[in-house]
């Protein structure tokens, strides 16, 4: 009698093809977009702005090291970029100043190493405290820690130079590369190669069984200490690094700044990482990038245009919280795959009412806030839109207002009870 | 002598203000695990809200309307705003109020203007009321004092004398369990949820005029009304109050102390001119109540009176 029952188990591991085109492809499509950039010779305006959207990418995928891939949602996560930033800072001083051995020898290029670490030292501390809790109290411990720290900013006048803050020159020490760090071009490749040091290291962090275990803490934190693993080690660790890297981030802006002052370790930029993560989608590893890039145009952009782009940022902000959870990565995701199984006409059919819908809301609140904003400065600026100048107290603007969101609610309604029609 | 008398005064008012605002969020805290941070921001819609009925009618309308209308606007964020987000979880609640209490302060500064608006105190309270020490006190301190009070026994009755507040309680610990036996639940978390946003602004109300009505005054509170909602203990009305009243006169006194840490700290050798030193104690009254939050988050999670942890 044979016997030829032979299990052969399903290869479930992905094949190095896989692995390449899903983690190799898109970092070297990201090095292909941080060469092609200078190429297009940008402005000194392009430049600074990239500069920052740099230097908010590594800082928004340090944060969601904690609360993406972490779940630990930290309110005062500025307090490691300041710190790191204000290292590289006095880093930079004593290059400057070039008395002793190791620092007159030490490249302003390597600084970002420096604010590395004292991030990592500030998380070490810091974290050591905080990270035996998670959840709700792990966030306001971070909250209470950020208003401590930012307190004690303003007090301590010799480490963080008071209101004023304290300010280097870059212009020193030893050239790396060539580059004497002086024009922007420089400080462009000098952010380029840490922001692509920093994502890839930071990406390269999710694929180790460290990364891994963090995902697992988040998700079920009582399964992990069954496999043998303390949460709470995990979350320290991660909290570490999580801290290191926003240090980094502190320190390229830092070098590109070349002034620091306490307002960086406060509780205002620490939300607004927040903001830049969740809003990018805190579930995709490219999700920060993807908010860091956004936030950081309407910041220096749509501040031009209107001085209510915060309320904007706070609309677009809710938005994202009610209706798409996974952020702007998640919806571009999300209609990728839509589109690739119910070709364009499909998926378009779905959304026919809710994107008119939404669209219509979006203009009866533009014309609002903007007609509002120019009645309480007290300029006397009348709102231009489409060449159709609408003053607060016209009727034609509160007819302006109050049809598209009428209009736009209506549709949704009408979607609401089509979706209901559908699936009885 | 009258440094204390007085600051213990002021210190007890500020307590029970704080009180005020933060009986609203313990309730809303402990029955829905949500952490609002918009709570402060209804504190301040309800200042902002007084001073626009002062300039049209008077004080006394605005103490009943205001918090009316700012409880209807809080139980409509619960009913369309935070239900819908509830699915998603608690983290997404947490960051809903907090995108909430962005979008309020902006809001405010665009219909009220960005600079301190000049809410007053109503002309009828506007005398000294007792004279101590040869300084006089202000009768509108001891009107705080009094709604405060006032406000302490109604929610006190109400809670622990009537129907209603037995079933509040026992959603406070058994939502699902009174669900079961009949009582609407999300209709309770919304009239709860209206009722503490209404606080907070009765808060704001008599507050706002004592102390400045301006649109940073939210972030400001803010904070300080989640280290007593912590310290006191989830779920604990007595744990908040008495948590209010530690905060308050601790920060009052702290004002009021002027010594540096070189006048203490002398005899270990710390000089008063050096730069630890010369940090006095009443610049660090703002700090205070951060500490003492992050203390009592590592040593006793539960709060002073909490029975269940954060």
């Amino acid at each position: 009698m044979t016997d030829n029952i032979s299990i052969s188990p399903v290869n479930l591991a992905p094949t190095s093809a896989e692995k390449f085109r899903a983690r190799i492809v898109p970092l070297l499509f990201m090095v292909a977009i941080l060469l092609v950039i200078p190429l297009f010779s940008p402005s000194r305006t392009a430049y600074s702005l990239l500069a920052a959207i740099g230097i908010n990418i590594v800082f928004a995928l340090s944060y969601n090291m904690l609360l993406g891939r972490g779940g630990l949602l930290s309110f005062g996560h500025a307090v490691y970029f300041g710190l790191g930033g204000y290292a590289a800072m006095h880093a930079m001083r004593a290059v400057e100043l070039g008395e002793s051995g190791f620092w007159s020898g030490f490249p302003i290029f390597g600084l970002p190493i420096v604010g590395f670490a004292a991030g990592a030292l500030a998380g070490a501390i810091i974290g050591w405290p905080s990270c035996r809790r998670s959840g709700t109290p792990f966030a306001m411990i971070s909250l209470g820690v950020a208003e401590l720290i930012a307190a004690a900013g303003f007090m301590f006048a010799s480490v963080f130079g008071g209101e004023e803050g304290i300010t280097g020159d870059r212009m020193n020490g030893p050239e790396l590369f060539g580059l004497s760090m002086g024009p922007l071009s420089d400080i462009y490749i000098f952010i380029a190669v840490w922001t692509f040091i920093g994502t890839a290291s930071m990406y390269a962090f999710t694929r180790t069984p460290l990364g891994k275990l963090s995902e697992a803490t988040r998700d079920n934190p009582e399964r992990v200490q069954f496999i043998g693993f303390s949460p709470v080690r995990i979350r320290y660790m991660v909290f570490i690094f999580a801290g290191a890297f926003a240090g980094m981030a502190g320190a390229m802006a830092a070098v590109n700044y070349e002034i620091f002052t306490p307002d960086a370790l406060s509780l205002n930029p620490s939300g607004f990482v927040l903001l830049m993560a969740y809003i990018g989608g805190i579930r995709y590893f490219p999700g920060p990038i993807v908010g860091a890039i956004v936030l950081t145009l309407m910041q220096s952009m749509l501040s031009d245009f209107t001085e209510a782009w915060l309320l904007y940022l706070g609309v677009l902000f809710i938005s994202i919280v009610t209706f798409a959870p996974s952020g702007l990565s998640g919806v571009m995701y999300g209609s990728y795959t839509a589109v690739r199984q119910e070709g364009l006409g499909g998926s378009l059919q779905k959304v026919k009412l809710k994107l008119p819908a939404f669209t219509l809301i979006f203009l009866g609140m533009l014309v609002l806030i903007e007609t509002s904003v120019r009645k309480s400065n007290g300029h006397g600026e009348v709102f231009e839109f489409f060449g159709l100048s609408l003053p607060f107290t016209s009727p034609i603007t509160w007819l302006l207002i109050a049809g598209p969101i009428i209009a736009g609610v209506a549709l949704l309604w009408k979607a609401k009870t089509d979706d209901q029609g559908d699936q009885p | 002598m009258e440094t204390i008398l007085f600051s213990l005064l002021n210190g007890v008012i500020y307590g029970l203000l704080l009180f005020m605002l933060s009986s609203g969020l313990t309730l809303i805290f402990s029955m829905m695990g949500i952490l609002n941070f918009a709570h402060a921001s209804f504190y301040m819609l309800g200042a902002y809200f007084a001073y626009s009925f002062t300039q049209v009618t008077s004080f006394w309308l605005a103490l009943i309307f205001a918090p009316i209308l700012v409880g209807l606007f809080g139980a409509a964020v619960e009913r369309w705003g935070l239900r819908k987000v509830h699915a998603n979880g608690h983290v997404a609640e947490l960051l809903f109020t907090f995108g909430l209490a962005y979008l309020i302060d902006e809001v405010v500064k665009i219909i009220w203007g960005k600079n301190t608006v000049d809410y007053q105190i109503p002309h009828a309270l506007d005398f000294p009321l007792f004279e101590l020490f040869g300084a006089q006190y202000p009768a509108y301190r001891m009107f705080i004092l009094v709604v405060a009070v006032a406000m302490l026994a109604v929610l006190w009755y109400l809670l622990k004398r009537t129907r209603i507040g037995l079933i509040i309680q026992a959603s406070l610990t058994h939502p699902h369990m009174v669900g079961h036996l009949g009582h609407n639940v999300p209709r309770i978390f919304m009239a709860v949820f209206g009722a503490g946003c209404a606080l907070a602004a009765l808060a704001g109300v008599i507050g706002g005029n004592y102390l400045t009505t301006e649109p940073s005054m939210a972030t400001f509170m803010g904070p300080v009304v989640f280290v007593v909602v912590v310290v006191g203990g989830l779920g604990s009305l007595e744990g908040a109050f008495i948590a209010s009243l530690l905060i308050g006169l601790m920060q009052t006194f702290a004002i009021s102390i002027s010594a540096s840490f070189g006048d203490i700290f002398g005899w270990a050798g710390l000089s008063p001119t050096s730069e630890l030193g010369s940090i006095t104690i009443s610049s660090l009254a703002p700090m205070l109540p951060f500490l003492m939050l992050v203390l009592i988050l590592m040593i006793r999670p539960n709060g002073l009176m909490g029975t269940r942890e954060v």
